[in-house]
């Protein structure tokens, strides 16, 4: 799998426009299955680009790493997104190893999210970001069970080799790991990105939020820029799932399209789930994130033989 | 060459403290002299270690009148890495401690601090560089006593007698089981030298010795769960004591692991299995028990043995790799450990340094006395945060690049066929995994409680930035750390070196660590990310504060329309910690004291909440009690007379003398 510039230009084009759109898909999904018209999908760009314009609010209690944490938020999402394959072609940045950046690339937006909610002193933004760090606790070994099947398939530990060609024929040899893999990892999609049933987004009620809790207190060009790397980071978790399951990369102009459908399928997915679903009770997440990993486990339990 | 260089460094630095017990109890010529003779140790000993790694040296042999003893030194790359450890933080603490423990402020017990700092420094550079086993033990004992003698400078505070006891305890058992394995060693080998075992040697043997050394060298790193005098005694010792201590001292633990499995070509697979397990275990309750603490320094010290869980890792990845034939496990475990000895020592340097300024600053190591010191400490702020994202092993610091090796070591090993390794690295990923996420849910709580929010106390309103002796060593560290991280190719022939001088025998193939670690993409990363970084800064900045409309407004912080917010409103370090203790509670035993509400209309209570030390507080101390209360008919042999014990010493060894 090479990299030509016309691919890489659509994959830029792709991770800067496409996140967004998501969504506003899962939101009109949502809206569907309540019956309403809901918001056009278009919504979240007006949206970004409105917070973009406005006034910014800072409290007297915060520090520069207040205004560090949304900007380390989207660069590193936008970062992790320049090591994905998301086609049928090479990810921009790919060598062996970059899963684990992939990985730890979050983990630097996570902490400084977390510091900049614990830099503005609010109990509510506090306690977002405990619950945020107590929960990619668990996420974080799933996701690499997960990783640990596929390095396994591939024989390499590059993101790029590893959702490259040969997967498609794996899916004939380790078909069912590959599903626990890929249910493990939505699970863990929906804890990262505070999704229904693990945290609800739309809530109004500051007590029972994770990421929009910590957020709080930003507005204007900062909020602009967390709206923004929260889709982005969805996004990127949606790409993984979706070229697991569909790693079809026969014709690289046609990938491309495959792409794009079955990621505007996931989030009508993410939607469909948000609608049948209710929030889990805080206290029953650690029980929901610890299945995922078990299930990433037994993935490796079946390739192992 | 090196090793008559390195005689000179640690002659230098050993007797760095003796100019000062000549001078006036408060005359400041003494420190800098001190701080002047370590600079000068430090710039001969780092020579010793480049000379080392450039040219191969037989080492030095010296007559010496101990049974058995020689006086061999030789310095190979590996004892090299930890000889510019050494120096280099002795030489920062030295500089740091000029600013943190002045001799006016300290008349008492500077120069007593100062004198065993500098035997401290020298004892543990000898030790790395001893080639007979004697010295080895002899320099051993010297670093064990000094640390002791250093940790416990305020012995007038009871906490500081009571870990300075425990850890000397410790140390007692754990120079007993070297006696055995150099014993042991020398009925295999024939000699006081490090050399191989001979051949023929019964797998009994080697198992005893390689479970001695374990033992052994394990209390001295606080492998899990030998970590009991741990993290008592990097709390209670002044801070660049502490910054030595869990930096270079207990990194002697590690080196003699690592020399001693380096003299077993042909290791069992259970001890690297053994390694690997207790890394894990270290590694998730090292941290687990770091994010219950109240003390900003316990915490720290109990992400000591979360590390060097993690350098077991690396170090049991190699032995699995050494017992298998599997040269690039080799390669990658060793590198990532040899490298994580050398950030743990930058940043957890840097981070004890810092922890060091806010103490002296605020007077507290409390966690949920502080708060908001970021405006008033500003440079101590960002060397705190840079030491943090390091040692959580995020990109784009020095700690990414160390556990990336381990890491690809425990992908590689996931992927073999052989049952052994992939189990290894199947457990090993995600444990690694788990250690990195909790370890930045811990420094989250801890940076967030000491520097972000609002002050919770008059210590913290206290808060003053620390002078510029103080840090300039933390600006050196946390520039080490960025420089690891963002160019890598610069230590890999370092570690290519010292790899080599572990397992230099010809039969396994073992590439080069350059082609199996990606370490031009991680510079070529961590630069672009680092660009990146800044330019969406630099828009965000301009769009908030430039001229072009940007408007901003400065309020309180939105409490969801309450309207007098205050500091003691904040979330706590222990209430961001509840969860997560709450998960844990199975492994870490917390105490909590939760007033019991009875009747319609309770009093005022309180609640507390504690998380012990599983093994000291609730294993040892109990037993040991149970021991003195059965033992009670010998105790009058104990009775507290040095005669009567000298007795017993003489009749042991005439006892011994007969039998044999």
């Amino acid at each position: 799998m090479t990299l030509t510039s016309a691919h890489l230009a659509i994959h830029v084009f792709a991770v800067l426009t496409m996140p967004l759109l998501l969504v506003g898909v899962i939101t009109k999904t949502k809206a569907a299955f309540a019956g309403r018209v809901g918001p056009p999908v278009w919504q979240p760009y007006y949206d970004v680009t409105k917070l973009m314009r406005k006034g910014s609010v800072f409290s007297k209690t915060t520090t520069w790493v207040f205004r560090a944490g949304p900007v380390v938020g989207l660069v590193t999402a936008l970062a992790a997104a320049a090591l994905l394959p998301l086609g049928g072609h090479a990810a921009p940045l790919s060598f062996e190893g970059d899963l684990i950046l992939f990985a730890y690339l979050f983990g630097l937006g996570r902490f400084f999210t977390m510091a900049a909610a614990l830099d503005t002193g609010s109990a509510f933004e506090g306690m977002g970001a405990a619950r945020e760090a107590t929960f990619a606790c668990l996420a974080e070994p799933a996701l690499f069970f997960g990783l640990i099947v596929l390095a396994r398939f591939s024989g390499s530990l590059s993101l790029t080799a590893m959702m490259g060609s040969t997967l498609a024929d794996e899916w004939h040899r380790g078909g069912a790991s590959l599903v626990l893999v890929i249910v493990s990892l939505f699970i863990v999609l929906l804890a990262e990105n505070s999704r229904i049933p693990v945290d609800d987004p739309t809530t109004h009620l500051e007590l029972t939020m994770i990421h929009e809790v910590m957020v709080l207190d930003h507005g204007g060009p900062a909020l602009g820029l967390i709206e923004y790397g929260a889709a982005v980071k969805l996004f990127v978790f949606g790409a993984l799932v979706v070229r697991i399951a569909v790693p079809y990369s026969a014709d690289p102009w046609l990938a491309w399209g495959v792409f794009a459908a079955c990621m505007l399928a996931l989030a009508v997915t993410i939607g469909v789930v948000e609608s049948i679903m209710a929030r889990l009770r805080l206290v029953q997440v650690p029980v929901l994130l610890v299945a995922a990993c078990l299930l990433s486990a037994f993935g490796i339990v079946l390739v192992a033989r | 060459m090196s090793e008559t260089l390195l005689l000179a460094a640690v002659a230098l630095a050993a007797t760095s403290g003796v100019p000062g017990l000549f001078l006036r109890r408060t005359a400041k010529a003494g420190e800098w002299l001190a701080a002047l003779f370590m600079l000068g140790g430090a710039a001969l000993g780092c020579a010793a270690a480049i000379t080392a790694l450039t040219t191969d040296s037989p080492g030095i042999t010296y007559a010496w009148h101990v049974p058995g003893g020689e006086f061999a030194l030789r310095v190979d790359a590996l004892s090299a890495m930890f000889i510019l450890q050494i120096f280099v933080l002795a030489l920062l603490g030295s500089i740091y401690g000029l600013g943190y423990w002045r001799q006016a402020e300290h008349p008492s017990n500077g120069r007593k601090l100062r004198l065993f700092y500098g035997l401290l420094t020298g004892a543990m550079a000898l030790l790395v560089s001893a080639s007979n086993t004697m010295l080895f033990i002899a320099a051993w004992e010297v670093m064990t006593l000094t640390a002791f003698l250093t940790l416990t400078t305020e012995d007038e505070r009871a906490s500081v007698r009571e870990v300075g006891y425990v850890y000397i305890v410790s140390t007692r058992l754990g120079t007993l089981c070297l006696f055995a394995l150099f014993a042991l060693l020398f009925t295999t080998s024939g000699g006081f030298a490090f050399a191989a075992p001979a051949l023929g040697t019964s797998p009994t043997l080697s198992t005893a010795i390689f479970l001695l050394g374990v033992a052994g060298f394990g209390l001295k790193a606080g492998v899990m769960p030998m970590h009991v005098w741990l993290p008592g005694a990097h709390a209670n010792a002044p801070s660049h004591v502490s910054a030595l201590m869990s930096g270079v001292l207990i990194k002697t633990g590690i080196y003699g692991l690592v020399r001693l499995c380096s003299l077993f070509a042909n290791p069992p697979v259970w001890w690297g299995s053994l390694i690997l397990g207790l890394g894990i275990v270290s590694g998730v309750f090292g941290v687990a028990f770091a994010i219950g603490q109240h003390d900003l320094k316990r915490l720290l010290a109990y992400h000591s043995v979360e590390n060097i869980g993690i350098i077991c890792i690396g170090l049991g990845v190699a032995l699995l790799g050494r017992s298998l034939g599997r040269g690039e496990l080799v390669v990658l475990g060793l590198g990532g450990a040899l490298l994580h000895v050398w950030n743990h020592g930058l940043f957890k340097g840097l981070l004890f340094l810092a922890a060091g300024s806010v103490l002296h600053a605020t007077g507290t190591r409390e966690l949920d006395q502080l708060g908001g010191i970021a405006k008033r400490m500003p440079w101590t702020t960002l060397a705190f945060l840079t030491g943090a994202v390091a040692i959580c092993g995020l990109p784009p610091l020095n700690g990414f690049v160390s556990e990336l090796l381990v890491y690809l070591g425990l992908f590689r090993a996931a992927g073999s066929q052989a049952r052994e390794l992939w189990l290894a690295g199947a457990l090993a990923a995600p444990a690694l995994a788990l250690i990195g996420a909790l370890a930045g849910a811990c420094f989250a709580k801890a940076f967030g409680t000491v520097f972000l929010g609002e002050g919770r106390s008059a210590h913290a309103a206290r808060a003053h930035e620390a002078s510029v002796l103080m840090l300039a060593p933390m600006a050196v560290l946390a520039g080490a750390c960025v420089v690891i991280g963002l160019a890598p190719p610069l230590v890999a022939p370092i570690l290519q070196a010292a790899v080599d001088a572990w397992a230099p025998e010809a039969g396994l193939a073992q590439p080069a660590l350059h082609t199996l670690a990606p370490f031009g993409y991680v510079s070529l990363a961590g630069l672009a990310l680092l660009g990146a970084l800044g330019t969406v800064a630099l828009w965000q900045w301009v769009k908030t504060r430039g001229a072009a409309g940007g408007r901003q407004s400065m309020v309180g912080t939105w409490d969801c329309g309450y309207a007098a917010p205050s500091a003691r409103m904040q979330y706590t370090a222990s209430s961001f910690a509840q969860a997560l203790i709450g998960l844990f509670a199975w492994g870490l035993r917390p105490r909590i004291h939760a007033p019991k509400l009875s009747s319609l209309f309770p009093k005022p209570a309180t609640f507390e909440s504690h998380v012990p030390d599983l093994i000291l507080d609730r294993l040892l101390v109990p037993s040991v009690r149970f021991a003195t209360r059965a033992t009670h008919a010998v105790r009058f042999m104990q009775g507290g007379n040095l005669h009567a014990y000298v007795l017993y010493v003489l009749l042991t060894v005439l006892v011994l003398l007969w039998w044999r």
